[in-house]
Formats: structure tokens, sequence, C-alpha cells
């Protein structure tokens, strides 16, 4: 096998290590969440003796922790991740609900961010002004200094969209990242023989600078999708759209432990399938270059 | 030190001695009703105007400071213990162990931070007396703030083991917990400092957020967190500026806090 191939399966195994120690720990949160052993159909004053033990009988096979585990399992693959109790409805329901709305803040909110990462950063790294690097570098400062939540707060007070507070809250961190690479990057001895022999800015910059940069930067574009959805819960919660971000606040202020465990575990996977995919991504371009 | 560098002490000392002097700026503490002047305007007798309970504002911003530039640091130093057993102790030791101590550094990491402490936040009980919500949300974040500066301290304890110096202490057939104490740890001691210096701004934002939230710290007991939640109800930035002040002074204060660690990420790395 090789090295490729170790990566991925190196990946795979850690996804599937995190489905299996998450999909634990939920079903032990959920299985020792308050109320876990109590049905309110008991309290029905219409059901006779027999029936309440009936349900209560129904329940005993949930009682013992691991054999709650497997059947937690066996249910969550088929796509059943139980009941919320604050809100009353399947998860499953919930979570479809809510995810095309959180998908599209994410997808334009990153989209938005890496444009202007892209567009400081690059221009920040071919103007070579020390002025223009300052005020770039003041200006993510800035909004590196502001909490997540105050700036959603600040796109409500000036009814912006939510894209664009995710972007604010992302982007300060690509591009510094981003900065530093390139800089890192110039300073390559072959970069300054391109420069000694007369090569264009612009030449220096697509064709010797950006290629050495890639890999790092498709790493840096999956630690972004972690900060992109940390930051969906204060833009969501704050701004009032109803998506996964929303939903996970709500759970947390409600004690909701079956509905925000889940929601924990599935944003872990989506992360680690980002991060997983920037590295392959990254391996197979150095790859290449190799 | 820079020029810089310097006003961004002279400004943290001036911010911190004006909170740990909130008893006597502000003697009536943060938690009186002037019933007769709710929400007002700053005044000659509350300096920065009254919130809608009441309460100085001024006099909450102080002891909401303190409480933050306090509660920041001791959740930093936890987590920078915490890192150097866990990260230090990786590192030393090497195979297995730091494999499988990254392996969990790595799962924390791939976790959006936010998520991560909303939901540990909510196994917790959110009725509590303030002064257990301090307790809670300074344990939280001191307990799950770590992993980056674990993987950082794993990396040095390993560069240090790999060492000339400790291979050496190791022919010379000192013992493993004489080389660890002796030798590796005070060698890591920078690495401490600038990962204790950097994890405070991140705390202080995250304390923040969760304030904004309402999964900080409870009331009455002020925070910036919860101080800023008093923006959510502004219509424009305009209408009542004084609302702004502890954003303004949370700016400052993590914004020097950036300066003065702008040589210490290097150090970090």
């Amino acid at each position: 096998m090789g090295r490729l191939g170790r990566k991925i399966m190196g990946h795979i195994l850690s996804l599937v290590a995190t489905v299996l120690v998450g999909g634990f720990l939920s079903a032990t949160l959920v299985r020792l969440a308050p109320g876990f052993d109590s049905d309110e159909r008991e309290l029905d004053p219409h059901l006779n003796s027999q029936s309440v033990q009936a349900l209560r009988d129904a329940r005993q096979h949930d009682r013992n922790i691991t054999r709650f585990y497997f059947s937690y399992m066996r249910r969550a693959v088929h796509g059943d991740f139980g009941n919320s109790i604050s809100l009353g409805q399947p998860v499953r329901t919930l979570l479809r609900d809510r995810a095309p709305l959180t998908i599209r803040l994410l997808l334009f909110g990153l989209g938005l961010a890496w444009l202007l990462t892209a567009a400081l950063a690059l221009s920040a790294a071919w103007l070579r002004l020390s002025i223009y690097d300052a005020m770039a570098t003041t200006l993510s400062g800035t909004f590196l200094c502001l909490p997540a939540a105050v700036l959603a707060l600040f796109s409500v007070l000036w009814n912006l969209p939510g894209a664009l507070a995710i972007a604010l809250i992302v982007f300060p961190h690509t591009y510094r990242y981003s900065r530093n690479l390139l800089l890192k990057a110039y300073s390559q001895p072959h970069i300054i023989t391109a420069r000694a022999k007369g090569l264009g800015e612009a030449r220096i910059l697509f064709w010797h600078v950006v290629p050495i940069v890639i890999p790092q930067l498709l790493a840096v574009a999956g630690i972004s999708v972690s900060m992109a959805i940390g930051a969906a819960i204060p833009v969501e919660a704050l701004c009032g759209l109803a998506g996964i971000g929303q939903l996970a606040w709500q759970a947390a202020l409600g004690r909701d432990l079956p509905l925000l465990v889940n929601i924990t575990v599935l944003v872990t996977l989506v992360t680690l399938l980002a991060n997983s995919s920037a590295d392959v991504i990254g391996c197979v371009i150095r790859g290449q270059e190799a | 030190m820079s020029f810089r560098q310097k006003i961004a002490c002279v400004v943290l000392a001036l911010v911190m001695g004006a909170s740990l002097g909130a008893n006597w700026l502000a003697p009536d503490g943060y938690a009186r009703q002037y019933r007769e002047v709710t929400d007002a305007a700053p005044s000659r007798t509350h300096w920065l105007g009254t919130d809608e309970l009441g309460r100085d504002r001024f006099a909450r911003v102080l002891y909401g400071t303190r409480i933050s530039l306090l509660l920041a640091p001791a959740a930093a130093l936890l987590s920078t213990l915490a890192a150097a057993v866990i990260g230090g102790l990786a590192g030393y030791l090497g195979g297995a162990w730091a494999r499988l101590a990254m392996a969990v550094t790595d799962l924390f990491l791939s976790l959006p931070w936010l998520f991560l402490l909303i939901t540990a936040r909510a196994l917790m009980p959110l009725n509590v007396s303030p002064l257990t919500s301090v307790a809670v949300t300074f344990l939280l974040l001191g307990t799950l703030g770590w992993t980056a500066a674990a993987r950082v301290l794993c990396a040095s304890a390993a560069a240090l083991r790999k060492s000339d110096f400790v291979r050496q202490a190791r022919a010379a057939g000192t013992s493993g917990t004489r080389l660890f104490w002796v030798h590796v740890a005070p060698n890591l001691k920078p690495v401490l400092y600038a990962q204790f210096w950097l994890s405070i701004p991140v705390f202080i934002l995250s304390e923040a957020n969760l304030g904004i939230l309402g999964l900080g710290i409870a009331e009455p007991m002020p925070s910036w967190g919860s101080l800023l939640k008093e923006l959510e109800g502004l219509v424009s930035v305009g209408e009542q500026p004084w609302k702004f002040v502890s954003l303004i002074l949370l700016i400052v204060v993590v914004t020097s806090f950036q300066l003065l660690l702008s040589g210490q990420e290097e150090i970090a790395a």
C-alpha cells in the first residue's frame, strides 16, 4: 500500500473510531439524561396497571448502557437518532429541516471569507508595500479581537446577511495563515533567483509562489470549515436563522442532551471529513509535484 | 520590548488597576438598583448611565472587567497545566503514548470550539448561583482549551527527547523521572509561558461568546459576556453609544494582548 493509500486508510479509521466513540458517548449521555426513565403515558388515567407495567417492561431493555448503545447505533445507522426532549420531534426531522439553511450559510460564508482572503493576501504579496500589508493586517486583527457573537449582533443591527458575519469571523484566521505562507514562500532561494533574473511579479506569484503554498492552503481550508461551523451558532442564534447552529443553541439552553449530543457528533464527522479531504487532496498535489 | 508593546503593557496595567480598584471607584457595587432611573443616559451620578434594571453601568463594567480579566488567566493556567501534563509527557515518552495522546488531541481539535463549549456547558446545570457559574465557566474553558497547547508541547518535548544533551544524560545513567524534571521540563518553560499568554485572549473572547448566548456567568454578576448581551436590544449604533463601552474595552484589552504576544507566537510555534 502506497503512502497515499495509508493516509486514506488512516483517515477512514479515524472517522470510524469517531463514530464508535462518539456514538458511545451519545448513547451514554442520552441514557443518563434526566427524564429518560420516565414516560408521560404512565400518568394517563385511562391506562390500567397492566398497561403501565407493559410500558415499564418495554423500557427495561434500554436500562443496560451497553445494550442501549448497540440498539442506539443500530437505529442511528438507519437514520433514527431518537427524539428531542425540548421540541418533542424526531432529531432526524429537525436536522433534515434545518440543514439546507446551514449548508447555504456555510457555503456562502466560506466562499466570501476565502474571496476576501485571496484578494487581500495575494494583493499584499504582489504589491509588497509595507503600508498596504500593515493596513490589511490591522483590518484582520480588528476582526480577530471581536467575539463572533458581537459580529452576529452587528449583522442584525445593520441588517446584513448572516453569511457576511460568518465570512468576517473566518476571514481574519484564513488571511493570517495565507499571508504568512505566501511571505514564507517569497523568501525561498529559487523565488529570489527568479526575481533577480527579471521575471515579472505576476509570473513569480502565480507560477512559483502559489503552487508551493496550495497544499498548506488546503489544510487551512479544512480548518476553516470547522471555524465556520462554530461561527454558525452565534450567527444563527442571534440573527434568528432557523439552522442547525440555532438548534444546537436551543438544545443547550433547554439541556436537550439527545439533540445536542447527536448534533455535536454529526458536526464532528463533517469537520473530520473536511480536514481529511483537504489532507488527502494536498497529499495528491504534493505527489504530483514530486 | 517594542514601543507598541510598551503601550499595550501600560493599557493592560491601567485596565487591570481600575478593575481591581472597583470597590473604591464604585463602592455601591454592581447589583444595587436605582429604580427611579432605569435605562438612563450618562450623568454626574452614573457616568455610563444605568441598565434596564437601574444598575450603574460604570460599576458593572468595572466589576465585569475584573471577573473576565481574572477568569481568563485562571482558565489559561489550568489549560496550560493540563497541556503540560498531557502533551509534555506524551512527547517525552513517545511511541504509543504519544500517538494515543495526539489522536485524542486531534479529535478535540477537529470539534468546533463553540460546539464543544456549549455541549459541555449544557451537561452542567444552568440554574446555578452566580459564583458557581463563574467556577463552571472557568473550569469549562480550562479543561477544554488545552488541546492546541498540548500539540505544541508534545512536539517540543519530543524534540528535547531526541536532543544531544538528553541522550548524553540518559547514557550517563540519569533516571527517567530525573531526566524529565531536571532536563526536559525546565526547557519547556518558554513554550509553556507562550501558550499561557496566548490562551488568555482566546478565553476572554470565548467567555464573551458564551455570555452573549446566555450560557456564561449568571446574573446579577457582570462579565464582559453578560454586559455585551445589552447590545442585543439596540436599534442603531448612534442610539445609545455609551452601551458600547464594554465592547470597546474588550477590543482594547484583546488588542493589547495581541500586540504583547506578537513575539510569543514564534516561541509557541
